[in-house]
């Protein structure tokens, strides 16, 4: 091939029409697998993160399944450690973390930014096929025995187990790697690709969630990926940083792990949250109160963060005074959490609501998550941790956050832009039936584990006391009635994607830039450059045609 | 490729009428991609994106910096006597390799700047040839250390024989003589300078690949983008050099 064509960086080779639907302008498999248009991109990465979703729930279900009754149900201990482990690491690192920033976030961002694309397309590729890769190792784990450490892998157990775990950890390891990059993308995207008049504050506040994660994502994973790398070589090598008996320290591991993961945290919920205000402006026509400040809260919560980490480590022996000083830094938290619920909540009030499904799902997401939050004080109170540390009430509290936080914002997000995405509608009485199944489900579920937990009943055991069959078979229950939601939810928008109705424009008489666009949007997302004139929720400045579904 | 000088002028005035038929019309110089609308806009991206980017590595190291911390200050008799079995003549010769490599990485940039293609290319490949000797000199210093038994953790104290592939004897070798726990100082220093002399690697990979774009005749006064970037990413590598060094060969 000749230099000129080699040394010639252009996006799109083949110049297919940029007015055409992104759906429609290239054709073929191989045009989805080496695509840089960051629609379809996430695309796929939202077909990964639903694939994932499903393993992980299918873990999930098979977990609870087990606890149902007392001894032996349907598999024995070795088998439940391993299945509770692989329903956590499939659901935080293939699925939660990725979902909202890869997979919307990558639709929706350049879009609401009035950018033709992210900042590195190729990068965006490479990010995709890294996650995959990733994927595929923790996939060979499974098949290769699996790990039965929790998806925390804490030392010493996790190098001593003779379970699969260094698959597992270079998998978690390169999917590291796709959440820095896409991190990295988006953070230039922001800075360098925004449309003409869109100053930041006149940024939706997606936008400015996503970039509060994307600084997370970039500062914190590293220091993942080299502990999990140590973690490797401490088992091929013996180093003695993390065992005992060769000297090193293994809550060591524990800093480090928590360092990364607590962040992490923030990485799954602040894009829940910019979801719910997206979704609360649209459905109470309103602009949100306080925009400034639920901006600022992002970042806030972006950098607390990475200053709490001790709270997951007081009974792992720390000096009481360090355990104070996190125990008062995880209580500030509580300050742009509640900052983010008040301004919702003062939105809603004397907002013209409509209670369509993707708003049935924000407001899900305002009640469980308070929730979430307010049993997490709980935990950071040292002395009640004391009591409930490593219980169930810990594990209700961490899926009131990620499930009825993370999920949630996910699943009202994926309503909310289905049309714009694939152009079709769906069924509103079929999603308000999966969305009153799942959330039934998930707080029928998770109730049950937070009273249990309370009375004492230790996380990841195998068996318990027969007083606590009865919140087991209830919140096993439970899961079934929120399986149902999801397969629900998941026939609702098979059926909308074969035979759904063709989508207008604007179905939710939305403000926000990504529904200026045509439905679905051209390959270049405008036909023209948009100019931004006023606020993404400016209900009052916005003209008639832009609010027209048409 | 003198028009996108001018084109970097026209500001977001014109901004509409350039896209109004869509980015598939020839809009600028060939390297600039569909999606920006300047190469100054495209140029700080890039640059804003490989800034994000080092800061991350930065922070991947920290996380073995925090670990050298810690039990230097728990075992710092073992720190201060296996230090001393480090070669700092070898330590100190890798440095100013590495000094010097990052000066000519410097100077490529500036010679992309001017648009001198050939001294671009030459000052690229004396970043190169720096590279593998800090590989060299690396490789005799491991070597050293195999024989000798200083090997990280479970193998400290199992001398290799036979090269960096020997098979480890079963019987223990010379053992040294330090201090209790030497054997996580050697640890931290196989993983450091591992990841270390790891990015050196790429950065090899790297550097080549710039130079044959380069010889390609693919940048220009408008256009280096690419040699800036990987000169930042090569003083990175030889900024976590100068860390290491003090911290590893030259305690007491």
């Amino acid at each position: 091939m000749g230099a000129a064509t080699t040394t010639v960086p252009r996006a799109q080779p083949h110049h297919p029409d940029p007015n055409e639907n992104y759906l429609k302008a290239e054709r073929g498999i191989m045009s989805w697998l080496v695509t840089l248009d960051h629609k379809r991109i996430g695309i796929m990465y939202l077909i990964s993160v639903i694939l994932a979703f499903a393993v992980g729930g299918a873990f999930a279900l098979g977990v609870r399944l087990e606890l149902f009754s007392r001894g032996r149900t349907i598999m024995d201990a070795d088998q439940y450690n391993r299945a509770f482990t692989l329903h956590g690491v499939v659901m935080v690192f293939l699925f939660i973390i990725p979902s909202i920033p890869a997979a919307l976030g990558n639709f929706i961002l350049p879009i609401q930014l009035g950018a033709k694309d992210v900042a590195f397309p190729r990068l965006n590729l490479m990010s995709y096929y890294i996650y995959v890769f990733g994927a595929c190792f923790a996939l060979y784990s499974m098949v290769n025995g699996a790990v039965d450490t929790g998806w925390t892998f804490y030392t010493p157990y996790s190098m001593r187990t003779a379970s699969s775990v260094i698959p597992m950890v270079l998998g978690a390891f390169i999917m590291g790697f796709s959440s820095i990059l896409t991190g990295v993308n988006f953070l230039v995207t922001v800075h360098k690709l925004r449309a003409p008049g869109q100053t930041w504050t006149k940024l939706p506040l997606f936008i400015w969630g996503l970039y509060s994660t994307s600084i997370i994502q970039v500062l914190a994973t590293p220091v993942l990926a080299i502990t999990l790398l140590l973690l490797c070589l401490e088992r091929f090598l013996g180093l003695g940083i993390f065992d005992p008996k060769l000297g090193g320290d293994p809550v060591l591991f524990q800093h480090f792990f928590w360092f990364y993961s607590h962040p992490a945290v923030y990485i799954m919920i602040v894009p829940g949250m910019a979801v719910v205000n997206e979704i609360i402006a649209t459905f109470t026509r309103r602009a949100i109160v306080g925009y400034m400040f639920v901006a600022m809260s992002s970042l806030a919560l972006a950098l607390l963060g990475f200053l709490v980490w001790g709270h997951h480590l007081f009974v792992s022996g720390m000096s009481e005074y360090a355990t104070m000083v996190f125990s008062g830094l995880t209580f500030l938290v509580a300050i742009p959490s509640g900052v983010k619920v008040f301004n919702w909540v003062a939105t809603l009030y004397k907002g013209s609501i409509r209670l369509e499904s993707p708003m049935l799902y924000a407001l899900s997401f305002i009640f469980l998550f308070t929730i979430g939050g307010l049993t997490g004080l709980f935990l950071g109170m040292l002395a009640i941790d004391v009591h409930l540390h490593d219980t169930y009430f810990v594990v209700a509290h961490f899926h009131y956050v990620m499930v009825g936080g993370t999920v949630m914002g996910f699943v009202g997000g994926l309503h909310y832009w289905w049309p714009k995405m694939t152009g079709k509608l769906y069924s509103e009485g079929m999603a308000k039936v999966a969305w009153f199944l799942v959330f039934i489900g998930f707080n029928v579920t998770f109730i049950a584990q937070f009273i249990m937990g309370s009375r004492g009943m230790p996380r990841r055991y195998y068996d318990y006391l027969p007083e606590f069959e009865i919140f087991h078979k209830v919140s096993t229950i439970g899961s079934w009635i929120l399986g149902a939601g999801f397969l629900t939810m998941l026939a609702m928008f098979i059926i909308s994607l074969k035979s759904g109705a063709k989508s207008t424009r604007n179905p939710w008489g939305s403000a926000a830039l990504e529904w200026q666009t045509p439905t679905p949007p051209p390959l270049a997302n405008f036909i023209k450059v948009p100019t931004i004139t006023r606020g993404p929720y400016d209900y009052h400045l916005a003209t008639e045609e832009e609010l027209s579904e048409q | 490729m003198s028009q996108a000088a001018s084109h970097a002028e026209s500001s977001a005035a014109s901004h509409d009428e350039s896209h109004a038929g869509g980015h598939d019309e020839h809009h600028g110089p060939p390297w600039l991609a569909h999606h920006f609308d300047t190469p100054a806009q495209q140029f700080d991206a890039a640059k804003l994106g490989m800034w994000a980017f080092l800061a991350q590595e930065l922070l991947f190291f920290s996380g073995v910096f925090v670990a050298y911390g810690i039990f230097r200050s728990w075992y710092p008799e073992a720190f201060s006597t296996a230090s001393h079995q480090l070669d700092r003549v070898m330590g100190a010769a890798n440095t100013i390799v590495l000094l010097f490599s990052s000066w000519t990485a410097a100077m490529a940039v500036r010679s992309s700047q001017l648009g001198k293609k050939q001294q671009t290319t030459t000052l690229l490949l004396i970043t190169i040839a720096c590279a593998f000797i800090f590989l060299i000199v690396k490789y005799f210093e491991y070597q050293h250390k195999f024989h000798a038994g200083l090997l990280p953790g479970k193998y400290f104290g199992h001398p290799v024989d036979g090269g960096l592939f020997g098979a480890i004897p079963a019987g223990h070798g010379h053992t040294p003589h330090l201090a209790p726990k030497a054997h996580i100082f050697f640890s931290l220093y196989f993983v450091m300078t591992g990841i270390h002399a790891l990015h050196v690697i790429v950065g090899i990979g790297v550097l080549f690949w710039i130079v044959k774009r380069n010889a390609s005749g693919e940048f220009s006064k408008e256009f280096f983008t690419p040699v800036d970037l990987v000169a930042l990413y090569w003083h990175l590598v030889d900024l976590i050099w100068i860390y290491l060094f003090p911290l590893l060969y030259l305690i007491d």
